[in-house]
């Protein structure tokens, strides 16, 4: 099922909000998961299993290290979701 | 073994409690001079699914969610977040002392560690696969979780230890703190444990075992240590925590001192693995030494915390190795017994009950022990059941702790002043 940009945003946000306690309006495409939201790696992989079971997408691991800001990872579940 | 100590006094500064019985110390204590229990009936559906035999337990009587943030409550298995609300607690009832990191320390205790944890990742794993396992999985199951929360929060850099000696772990928690601060590891050590087993496997394990009372109609009046109706202890949950620190620190920054740490011990049955030594000589090897090694005399003892769970065995057991140690001093000794207020606390038991000992001491009142309708004839002790004052001067009291493994664990307090 085709999934647009804006949705993937607000879903992937609520993830990371839920397991950081970042505001959502904070969690913007520019963003990068470690220099400016500061999630280490537990949480990144904890959202990422988050996010395949709330999008039905497959993320392998060797994909995550790719996935350096929210952009990166809204446009691959878009793509892999699409 | 420890030159040091006969020069080092250690005071217990600053106190903290999630409990059956309250959210913080001072309900639990008022709760339980009152002569209230904490048991009640399982609201959950699993007790119904698995048709448990034990349907009721001491259940915090919070739920944590509404004390601590999101995402400690969503990292943190329940084991470690009633840890971090007690030793939260007991550091700011300390004044929040302003220590450096590397001269504070955490001595915590738990029996079984993140059992919800452990088993909601299992389920996750059979029904879901691998990839459903959250990464935080491990370090909100390991044993040593809620020292390592309570001691991050507090950026304690003198060591966070964990003590797993089933329900001994929190006395020997603070048997340890005391050694470490005597042997100068530390300035200030926060000392305690927690346990979050009120889970079905744990009820289910210990019904297997005939520890449990089955008094499944009538929860508050199940936990009844030295009656003689007595059918078994009452599973518990939560945490206590005390903040140790040697006399010179804490008079030094002008803290409240509400007792002192005389002295601990260790001792082990090696026996049987879940039965206590019916002799008691190892047990009461633990109490004797607590006391001497804390320049004690055991006449001066005129109070006890006893571990008497409730269970037919275990109370004459205690019994025995109280008559060892205290022969004909043993009649003018208070004796309570509060697991039957709070029930079985396990990996928390020694910490909450230290806790009691400390407050009975420094407000000379000790506190009841409930349910007692009819002593058993065989147990001839003075057992405290309704809140009685102690007398003034210098006195020494003491918390016992036993667990399965054949561990005795004996801390010994000092009025202060």
């Amino acid at each position: 099922m085709a999934l647009s940009t804006e949705e993937v945003l607000s879903g992937l946000a609520e993830l990371v909000n839920d397991e950081t306690g970042i505001a959502t309006d904070t969690i913007a495409l520019d963003k990068s998961f470690t220099d400016d939201l500061d999630i280490d790696s537990i949480s990144m992989m904890t959202i990422v299993v988050n996010a395949e079971e709330k999008f039905d997408v497959k993320i392998p691991d060797e994909d995550v290290a790719n996935l350096k800001t929210v952009g990166d990872a809204v446009n691959y579940i878009v793509k892999a979701a699409g | 073994m420890f030159s040091l100590m006969a020069h080092q006094k250690i005071v217990v500064t600053g106190i903290g409690a999630f409990t059956p019985l309250g959210v913080n110390a001072t309900d639990t204590w008022n709760n339980l001079l009152a002569g209230k229990s904490g048991a009640r009936t399982i609201e959950k559906d699993y007790v119904a699914e698995l048709d448990l035999p034990v349907t009721f337990a001491a259940q915090v009587v919070q739920n944590p969610d509404e004390i601590l943030e999101r995402v400690e409550v969503k990292r943190l298995d329940p084991s470690s977040q009633y840890a971090l609300i007690a030793g939260r607690e007991a550091f700011a009832d300390a004044g929040s002392p302003t220590v450096d990191p590397g001269r504070l320390a955490v001595d915590w205790a738990t029996g079984i560690g993140g059992i919800w944890t452990l088993v909601n990742a299992w389920e996750d794993l059979r029904q879901k696969g691998p990839r459903r396992v959250m990464p935080m999985t491990v370090p909100m199951l390991m044993p040593n979780g809620p020292a390592a929360a309570v001691g991050m929060d507090l950026h304690a850099r003198a060591g966070i230890r964990t003590v797993v000696s089933a329900c001994a772990s929190s006395t020997e928690s603070i048997v340890n703190a005391v050694e470490h601060l005597r042997a100068g590891y530390a300035d200030v050590i926060i000392a305690g444990g927690s346990e979050a087993a009120v889970h079905p496997l744990p009820l289910a394990s210990f019904a297997a075992m005939q520890a449990l009372s089955k008094r499944n109609d009538d929860p508050t009046r199940a936990s009844r240590p030295y009656d003689v109706d007595r059918d078994g202890f009452v599973l518990g949950e939560g945490a206590a925590a005390l903040v140790l620190e040697t006399e010179e620190h804490a008079l030094a920054r002008g803290a409240r001192i509400y007792a002192e740490v005389i002295g601990g011990a260790v001792t082990s049955d090696a026996y049987h693995i879940t039965a206590p030594d019916p002799e008691g000589s190892a047990a009461a090897r633990a109490m004797k030494t607590a006391i001497e090694i804390g320049g004690a005399a055991l006449t001066d003892v005129v109070h006890i915390n006893a571990h008497a769970t409730s269970t037919p065995v275990g109370d004459i057991a205690e019994y025995n190795a109280l008559k060892r140690v205290f022969g004909d001093h043993l009649k003018n000794i208070a004796v309570t017994a509060t697991k039957g207020a709070t029930g079985h606390l396990l990996g928390g038991a020694g910490a909450i009950e230290a806790l009691f000992t400390v407050m009975a001491l420094h407000t000379r009142t000790v506190p009841p022990t409930i349910n007692l309708d009819n002593q058993d004839p065989e147990i001839v002790l003075d057992v405290v059941t309704s809140p009685r004052q102690l007398p003034e001067g210098s006195l020494v009291a003491i918390s016992n702790s036993f667990g399965f493994g054949g561990h005795n664990a004996v801390a010994a307090f000092r009025s202060y002043p």
